[in-house]
Formats: C-alpha cells, structure tokens, sequence
C-alpha cells in the first residue's frame, strides 16, 4: 500500500521525524482556510501516487490568499500523469504546508532489498534531482550501507553513512538523526519503502524531510489499525473499486476482450498470449486458488461492467481450484446476469473433465470450448474482431 | 535423487488439524510421502487420521523422526510456526502460507540460513519428486517421473507448463515452486544448483515473472555455474508498467524489473526464452532431442 505524501508525513511525525506543519484539504474553500491558518507563503501540493508532481504544475507556492485559492483551484481536479506514462491520476486532495527557506537539499531512502535481502539505505548531497541518472553516471556520490538484519540503525551508524555522502560536518548530527528515527519507523510500520527526496537543510540550519514517498506491506496491515483505515486514493476506476469491494484481483487494462484466470503467474501469461494473438486484454483478473461458483459470479459482474469488453476468455488450470465448480459459476453467472457476451472457456486440471460436461449440458449459445491456452486467445480474439 | 523432497523425506506438517490442512495433508500422504506427524498446539495426542499430533515440532523430531516441516497455518501464526520448525532442527522446510509479513520474513530468512536449513516459500505451492514425495498443493497427477527439473515463482503456471511436458512424453524429476513474494526463503539460484548437482536431471525449467531481479541474478549464476541447459518462461510481458514509488527500486536492482529485461537478461547469457509455456515447453523438449 503506498501512502500519499501528507499520510507519509503523518507516520514520520508520529516517529518524530521533522517535517514541516500542514494541512490536507479536499475542496478550495478548504485549502484556503488552511492556508490562512498556516500562514504565506505557503505551498499546495497535489497528492495523488507518482512522481513528477512538480514538472506537471502539481506544486505551487501561494504568497497570499489569492494566490492560495488560484493554486488550489487549479491543482485540485487536474489529471497528473507520471514520467513513466503512469496514470493519469486525478487529485482529489492538496497538502498545504508552510513554505520551507532551502539552503541544501539530499536525498535518503531505506529500501527492503530483495537480492541481498537486507534494508538498504541510501544517502546522497544530490537530492531533489533525479537521483536515477545520478546513480547511474556518478555511483560514488550515493552512499550506501545495508543494514544487519536484527542490528538497529543507531545515530552512530547513521552518522557514518552522512560522512560518507560527504554531507557538511555541521549537518551531520541532525541529518543521522532524523535517519536513525526513519529507521525506527521503517520497522515499527511495516514500510517496504521510504523515500525522503529531498531531504532538506534549512537556511536555519535544521534538517527536515520535504517530502515522503512511503510504501507499506499489505500483508501486515492487520497490525496497523490507523493506517489500514486511510482512504485509498488509487481506486478511480469503477471496475476497480467494485473488484476491490468482492476482494477480487483486478486491474484494468484499455483492451476489448475480458480475462479471467486462476493465479497470478497463468492469468499474466494469458494476457501475454492474448497480446500474441493479436488481441487487446481489458483486464487482469485473478479468481485466485480455490475459485468457488460466487467468486466466479463476482468476477463476471466486474468483467463485464466495463462497456469495452465484446468478449470473455476463461483460462482455468485447476490446482485447488475445481473446475466444476468454475464451470457451475459461469452458468449460474450467464443466467443471473443475462450474459450476451461470447465466453471462451479452456478448463484443465482437477475436475475439468466435470466441467466440461456441465457446460456442455448447459447448452449455452454464446460459449466456445477450446481445450488449449494457445487455441483459446486465438478463438477469443476471433470473436472480438467479429463482435467489433 | 530429486530435489528438496524424495523417499528420504519424513514429514511434519504445522496446521494439520485445520481443514485445508487436513485435506492437503491427507493428498500428500495418499501420493506416498511419509507423513509421520501433525502438530497444534494443545492438541497433542490426538490424531487425524491415524497421523499422530504433537504439540511441538520438537516433539515430532525427536519422536517420529520428522525430517521436513510443512506450514499451513494462518499467515499471522505462520512466522512463528517457520522459527519453530528450523529450532526443532529440521532440515526442511516448506511454508505455503500466503500473507506473512515481510517483515518477519527478513528476520526468518537469516534464521534458517545460519542453521543451514534449506527454507521454501512462503506463498508457494510447495515441491514434489514424481513417484517419490509430494510436499504442499501441486496436483500430483499433471506430472510424470522424468529429467526435467522445474522451478518457479507461479503455482498455476507451473502445472501448466508440467501438463504441457506431460503431453510431450516428458517427465519432471522434481518441481520447486519457491514463490513469488519479496523475500523468499530460496531464489532461482540456490534451486539451480541443486539440479545442477542433481544427478536424475538433465534439463532445468525456469518459470518467472515480473518484478525483481530474481531472473537477472539467475542468468548471471547459470552462466558461471550451471553446465544443463536452461529453459525459461517468463510471465508479464503485457502487464501494464506499475506506478513506480520513487527512485530507490530502480538504483537497486538496475533493473526495470519488467518481463522483456529479464527475457533479455537470461537470452544474453544463453538461455533460450519460451513466448508462451506452450513454446517453453516444446523448446524444452527440442533441447532434449538434440542431445539424444
């Protein structure tokens, strides 16, 4: 789960991490009694999930009160799309915050690193650049230091990391410092990510985290009661939101032919073959193991509800899941939901021999069996075309 | 010899009281691996089955001799179920729980590598030998006894490239699925090297997907370690580009972790890339004529 800037700085405040006091506000009215109480100038800062905020005019710094409600009606409802084509993400909500002096700005990240397996944090006196190119053309001025797993990450370890970034003798103290309580954060709050760019150095001389880029790992946050409630943002989409309320997998791709699958690892190599066979997937949808009649009844409601869709291929390897009960779904589904749309099935594996004959009896016009992976994108992409 | 499980495999499984527990439990033993105990705590004593429950794993080891542990247990209990199961002084084990905290996985991992224990998943669907043993949820019945070792992230992929070879006339002699959550107890590595090392394989199926750089790291190890040929698959090439959160992913892995990198990784060092598991596995068999 990736938190938004101002819940990331909610979670460093709350590990007393300093970062600079603000205000969210959903509506224009709202930014601007927030930013009358905060004081000018200020800054509005769209809050939605990817980079890029600024290029795309996501930040603006309001001198007064005309300025603030002319920034805040002009980022709140705008589309920002990411330097790698993500989104568009529209902003339904500003983060005004006071207006920082900036003598330096750096750069610091604690990642989980999956190949070495250990937390890695990274410090750098380029910040508020992209650091990426940084990396790459000039690796020395990253810092890096993998942290032991079980060893904390005291104010001694991080002083050392900020003399090796060649942050000035001056800063050093409250730069570790800052770090070593992120650090706390870090494994206090389950973060799988946390990203400071930029780390600042006011001209007062103290040191604060200007923004926050936070991911936490979904699988605890049964252990985190306040964060499990923030809103999330990132379900724009209709079909997401419905999928997300039947706890299905689903994510929406801009194609005309709906998929359905079992597991992550076939359903994304059925997208791929579909691609291959000329086709344009309008989704990715995981029934995940153990698919029962409902959850089949659920996934075409969602799959279905997008107007793009002409056609449905259902690839089923049945593991735990059992195909006929895959099979029971799709029927009690084309009755229920008065399905038009042509369905393209391929079931293999436990119990498919089952559901195969269940479809069979069923005698629905609009079904196409195929018995291979390969022949089924084929078949769909067919019908899609022809539908079109 | 098969990989992770074979005859030599005695198993204690943690969970086996539940009910997916006891289904699963009860499959792998009908396959004819050695189930010789279930462990709940404060149901020791009982049984299922005729399996003796334990209350500890402890127990099962120094009373029935349980060589590899199974987890099934809930993914908040399942941590604690992998801790005690490497204490008990196991030399497997294998964690199907889906939904363990990374968290505690980083903490779990160091564990089992400094008591040297050979730790599989979590979020896999375990690992089977053909006519040997068969550990977690993989449907025995899609995979026949033969040379080609499979490892892979995805459990449903996997049986159907298994099916695909099957079809061929083509056998497994074990597959490893080691999962696809951020920290796994075993990468692609360390199950290359076992079939490398593997005396009953002749040909390695890799089964991947994107994210990481589990696949990169495995094309730089098969070039320096691994003298059989190497098939993979990879799953992911139409999956769109996932917002990225910062930097620090990217500086990392130097790698975009997307599906055509990794296809590039693993052909640059030689190892031939099926499109689709269908073509994997026909590649896979075409390789193996070859060298008859």
């Amino acid at each position: 789960m990736d938190l938004l800037e101002y819940q990331g700085k909610e979670l460093f405040a709350r590990h007393d991490v300093p970062v600079p006091s603000g205000k969210v506000a959903h509506d224009v009215k709202a930014a601007v009694e927030a930013a009358e109480e905060i004081g000018y100038p200020c800054v509005v800062k769209a809050q939605v999930l990817i980079g890029g905020r600024g290029k795309a005019g996501g930040i603006k710094v309001a001198g007064d009160r005309a300025e603030a409600e002319a920034a805040a009606e002009a980022i709140l409802g705008m589309d920002i799309t990411g330097p790698h084509g993500e989104g568009p993400f529209t902003v339904h909500q500003v983060w005004i915050e006071e207006a920082s002096d900036i003598e330096s700005e750096y750069y610091f990240s604690f990642i989980l690193d999956r190949s070495t397996k250990k937390v890695l944090a990274m410090l750098s006196t380029t910040g508020g650049m992209d650091v990426e190119a940084i990396a790459e053309e000039d690796p020395d001025a990253l810092a890096k230091v993998h942290i032991d797993p079980g060893k904390g990450f005291d104010v001694a370890a991080a002083k050392e990391l900020a003399s090796e970034a060649g942050i000035p003798a001056e800063f050093q103290d409250k730069t570790a410092e800052l770090i070593s309580k992120l650090h706390d954060g870090f494994g206090a709050e389950d973060a799988t990510l946390i990203e400071v760019n930029p780390l600042i150095v006011t001209v007062e001389g103290d040191v604060i985290a200007l923004d926050a880029k936070v991911t936490i790992d979904n699988s605890a946050l049964y252990r985190h009661e306040e964060l499990a409630e923030l809103e999330d943002d990132s379900l724009d989409d209709p079909q997401e939101q419905m999928a997300h309320e039947k706890n299905l997998t689903y994510v929406k791709l801009d194609g005309d032919i709906g998929i359905l699958g079992n597991g992550a690892g076939l359903c994304m190599s059925t997208l791929d073959v579909v691609a291959q066979a000329g086709g344009d997937p309008a989704n990715f949808l995981d029934a995940g193991g153990g698919s029962k009649a409902d959850a089949v009844v659920d996934a075409l409601e969602v799959i279905t509800s997008d107007q793009k869709v002409k056609a449905i291929l259902f690839n089923i390897f049945g593991g735990i899941t059992r195909c006929d009960e895959v099979a029971k779904g799709i029927i009690e589904a084309t009755e229920r939901l008065d399905l038009k749309h042509p369905l393209v099935v391929r079931l293999d594996g436990t119990n498919s021999e089952e559901g195969l004959k269940l479809l069979a009896e069923a005698g629905l016009d609009n079904l196409h069996q195929e018995k291979t992976m390969l022949g089924a994108a084929e078949k769909v992409v067919e019908l899609a075309k022809a539908a079109g | 010899m098969s990989i992770i499980v074979g005859e030599e495999t005695k198993l204690v499984i943690s969970g086996l009281t539940g009910r997916e527990g006891t289904f699963h439990g009860m499959r792998n033993r009908e396959y004819g691996t050695d189930l010789v105990a279930g462990v709940t705590p404060k149901k020791g004593g009982q049984d299922v089955e005729g399996v003796p429950i334990f209350d500890t794993i402890k127990e099962a080891v120094e009373e029935k001799g349980a060589n590899t542990s199974m987890v099934f247990v809930p993914a908040r209990f399942a941590g604690a179920a992998i801790n005690e199961a490497i204490d008990a002084g196991v030399e497997t084990v294998i964690a199907i729980t889906e939904g363990i905290p990374v968290h505690d996985m980083l903490a779990t991992y160091w564990k089992a590598k400094e008591k040297g224990v050979a730790l599989i998943g979590p979020n896999c669907p375990g690992a089977l030998s053909p006519g040997k043993a068969n550990v977690g949820i993989i449907p025995a019945q899609f995979f026949d006894k033969g040379r080609i070792g499979v490892v892979s992230k995805s459990g449903t992929l996997t049986y159907q490239i298994g099916n695909e070879l099957k079809q061929a006339g083509e056998g497994n002699s074990s597959i490893v699925g080691i999962g696809g959550d951020p920290i796994v107890g075993s990468d692609f590595i360390d199950i290359l090297g076992l079939y490398e090392a593997d005396d009953e394989t002749e040909l390695i199926v890799m089964v991947g997907e994107i994210g990481g750089d589990a696949e990169e790291r495995a094309a730089d190890y098969i070039a320096d370690n691994v003298s059989k040929p190497v098939v993979a698959y990879i799953a992911g090439f139409t999956a769109p580009p996932g917002k990225q959160m910062g930097h620090a992913g990217a500086i990392i892995s130097g790698s975009s972790g997307t599906a055509e990198a990794k296809k590039e990784a693993l052909e640059a060092k030689g190892v031939r890339v099926g499109k689709s598991p269908t073509e994997a596995a026909q590649i896979a068999v075409e390789v193996l004529a070859q060298q008859a």
